[in-house]
């Protein structure tokens, strides 16, 4: 009931104090003359977002690179060595090394996968049904997709009936097949790890790339083809090219869901038998361990490698709106 | 604008009325106190069902609802809500490992004026009252305990085997030889449990070192007063080793091991013919054991010996698990709810639903549901001296990279010194 009343409260002061904001501030700019009005009235609109920015992103941010270079509880300044333990601490090194894997396997597989579903889908007369069978693990969240992909490489000893898909089609197939465990032998698990990952995004990808596909003038590949150019010729010198934007998107939103992986290693491993990735050892960091420098430093080497890439996206954003 | 406003003032004003009439209906009679007391737990399943009948007559004497959350990642889950300034009222603690830290930041609650500490030091061993001390001064009690350390097996599949269990550890390592130059592993092994895999191994080591070594050494090591790499220490891992980590000792081998979630690792000890003759593991997996396999009747096709001795003198130590409830905000319903959990008549309620074992002297013997849980209450109370698992009783930090290090160690036992070396490392920080 509590909890109601606050919820009809927020839901009742919140529109009423973003409407007595406005007013109010358009009461005051009207008493002003002309000039610092024009000048004033875009910093007041503004200011409520740059107050949210500020408050919700850029203290947080600011925070946690101070707290990076402070001690356990955040007392005591301890300079780099968060930063020491984060690039020299063997677990540190394995999550660092599994990110990079993610980062590599991942992004890779995803958008080379997606764009040959597209690209061989397009030609067939059932694409939808592909393209929708293909992209229904979207549907599902990493956790529900963890939960699943367990059971497949579920383990029971030889002799036993195995009730994992993986080895029970293995053992059906290969003749003296041994059963393994697929999630505890390092450092293959973190590639079955990935697999899952893969599962889920190829349909996205490749639902992105069938667009992209569509929209390369017909005109174009007609031409290539009457000038005598192969499929393969026509796929790397027309195709490609002409969908670089569309790769250049899904690479990049690959590679932020890389570096952000989390709920699969948790589901799946724990981040255990060197599992773990950037965000599980933060998580374990500053939950377990509960050490906040650590997970701060941990952060913010993610915040570091995302930067680049998102860079790099909004230089490419403002490149297509010139161009435009 | 200003009507605006005031429209809303009258309706907020109206709400809380509304609110504060329907407390008051609710508190018609003198002792209800009426309200909310939330709780955060472990449990879920069929010890959910085994909590919420324990509360039942709680709410119907106090009109106070228990509001129960229950997590598997009880640790970051309760330390998210402290830190956030949203704790429940009552949680269960992770482990009294994590009892000091809680209480020195303030977040528990001192019990010493909740609980009547005079009238409950009658009714708890003192032990159990001890484990929810910090500095003297109660800050959490153990509603609910477990007896570790037990040998399960399938009196029938022993008896076709012509083996009886044995009551020296040398005699089952023997036993464990035999049966494996006959092409049968004894043990069934399981380590995995979500982000706590391999506390079941920690159990293991720890038991083996009190038996070895006895209750002063495991204080010792538990406090970090003696080294990870020490002899007593050492010796229990690889004495774990030997069966852990050998294909033909154990069902499934060490990936097996690793792969295999601990309350699914007894099954195999029922398959016709069984995989393995031996399970360690504590008093609750007797009701896993039987909403697996109905057929079980506790006594015929299911016993336990204490885990046989190494050192005489250390026999019959008990190694123990339990619940440790603390408060979090002081509320009347709140302490409502702390004096109920410890009382004779709610913990009576669990124990006779199976699964549970009463740190309360006031439950008889009686209330427990079957001979085996009869004769593990008997044990716990007679036991000539009891610990909780080393596990439960390190820093958060170290308990964390002890569970860890025996996952590594069944992977690679070649590795032990690295990873004793490791821990040691861990617990020079941990235990600042």
């Amino acid at each position: 009931m509590h909890a109601l009343l606050l919820a009809a409260l927020a839901l009742a002061a919140i529109p009423a104090a973003s409407a007595a904001y406005i007013l109010g501030a358009e009461a005051a700019l009207a008493r002003l003359p002309t000039r610092p009005r024009r000048a004033l009235r875009p910093w007041v609109w503004l200011a409520p977002a740059l107050a949210f920015v500020a408050v919700f992103l850029v203290y947080p941010t600011v925070d946690t690179i101070v707290l990076s270079l402070r001690d356990a509880t955040g007392a005591a300044w301890v300079g780099l060595a968060n930063y020491a333990y984060a690039f020299q601490s063997r677990e540190a090194l394995v999550a660092l090394r599994n990110t990079l894997l993610w980062l590599g396997l991942f992004t890779g597989l995803v958008v080379a996968g997606g764009l040959g579903i597209a690209a061989m889908v397009e030609r067939v007369r059932y694409d939808a049904a592909v393209r929708g069978i293909v992209f229904l693990p979207m549907a599902l969240s990493f956790t529900a997709a963890g939960v699943i992909w367990k059971f497949v490489y579920e383990f029971r000893p030889a002799g036993a009936p195995q009730i994992g898909l993986l080895n029970a089609v293995l053992a059906a197939l290969v003749h003296g097949f041994e059963p393994r465990a697929w999630l505890v032998g390092a450092p293959w698990n973190t590639l079955f790890l990935i697999v899952v990952g893969v599962w889920i995004w190829t349909g996205f990808a490749a639902v992105v790339f069938a667009a992209a596909l569509k929209a390369v003038p017909a005109e174009i590949v007609e031409a290539a083809r009457v000038d005598g150019a192969g499929e393969w010729r026509v796929f790397w010198q027309i195709t490609l090219p002409v969908i670089g934007p569309t790769t250049a998107a899904v690479a990049t939103a690959m590679v932020i869901t890389a570096l952000k992986v989390f709920d699969v290693v948790y589901v799946m491993t724990s981040g255990n038998f060197d599992t773990d990735v950037l965000a599980t050892r933060m998580y374990h960091a500053l939950f377990v361990d509960q050490h906040l420098g650590r997970a701060a430093a941990l952060a913010v080497i993610l915040l570091a490698a995302t930067v680049p890439v998102m860079a790099a996206n909004l230089r490419r954003l403002r490149g297509d709106e010139a161009a435009r | 604008m200003a009507t605006r406003r005031r429209t809303a003032l009258v309706l907020i004003a109206v709400m809380t009325l509304l609110l504060v009439a329907g407390g008051a209906g609710g508190s018609s009679a003198a002792a209800k106190i009426g309200g909310t007391v939330s709780v955060l737990g472990t449990w879920g399943g069929s010890e959910l069902d085994s909590f919420r009948a324990m509360v039942k007559p709680f709410e119907d004497r106090t009109g106070a609802h228990v509001e129960f959350q229950g997590t598997r990642d009880l640790s970051a889950v309760l330390q998210t809500r402290v830190q956030g300034g949203n704790p429940p009222d009552v949680a269960a603690l992770p482990n009294p490992g994590a009892l000091p830290s809680l209480a020195r930041s303030h977040a528990l609650k001192p019990l010493g004026h909740v609980l009547d500490m005079v009238q409950l030091s009658r009714e708890y061993p003192a032990t159990w009252l001890d484990i929810g001390r910090v500095g003297g001064e109660p800050y959490a009690i153990v509603v609910k305990t477990a007896l570790k350390g037990l040998v399960w097996y399938d009196p029938k599949a022993l008896s076709a085997e012509d083996i009886r269990p044995p009551s020296i550890w040398a005699d089952l390592l023997a036993l464990t030889d035999r049966l494996a130059g006959r092409g049968k592993t004894a043990w069934c092994l399981g380590l995995g449990s979500g982000a706590a895999s391999g506390w079941p191994a920690t159990d293991w080591i720890d038991m083996l070192l009190l038996r070895a070594a006895g209750p002063a050494a495991h204080d010792a090591w538990v406090q970090h007063k003696t080294a990870w790499d020490a002899p007593p220490v050492k010796q229990a891992w690889e004495q774990f080793g030997r069966i852990a980590t050998n294909p033909k000792s154990v069902y499934g081998g060490p990936q097996g091991v690793l792969a295999t979630e601990f309350n699914e690792a007894p099954f195999p000890m029922f398959a016709k013919p069984p995989h393995c003759l031996f399970h360690l593991q504590a008093t609750f997996i007797q009701d896993f054991i039987q909403k697996q396999f109905s057929w079980v009747r506790p006594g015929t096709d299911l016993a336990f010996v204490l885990m046989p001795r190494i050192a005489p003198q250390y026999a019959g130590v008990a190694q123990v698990a339990g619940d440790v409830f603390g408060m979090f905000h002081d509320t009347p319903q709140a302490r409502a709810l702390m004096r109920y959990l410890v009382s004779a008549e709610a913990q009576a309620i669990w124990v006779k639903r199976g699964g549970a074992l009463s740190p309360n002297k006031g439950v008889p013997l009686d209330a427990y549901p079957d001979v085996l849980s009869r004769r593990a209450a008997d044990l716990l109370v007679h036991a000539p001296a009891a610990r909780f698992g080393a596990g439960d009783m390190m820093p958060p930090e170290m308990t964390a990279a002890f569970y860890k290090g025996t996952l590594d160690y069944v992977a690679h036992p070649d590795q032990l010194r690295a990873i004793l070396g490791h821990l040691e490392a861990v617990a020079r920080d941990a235990y600042k």
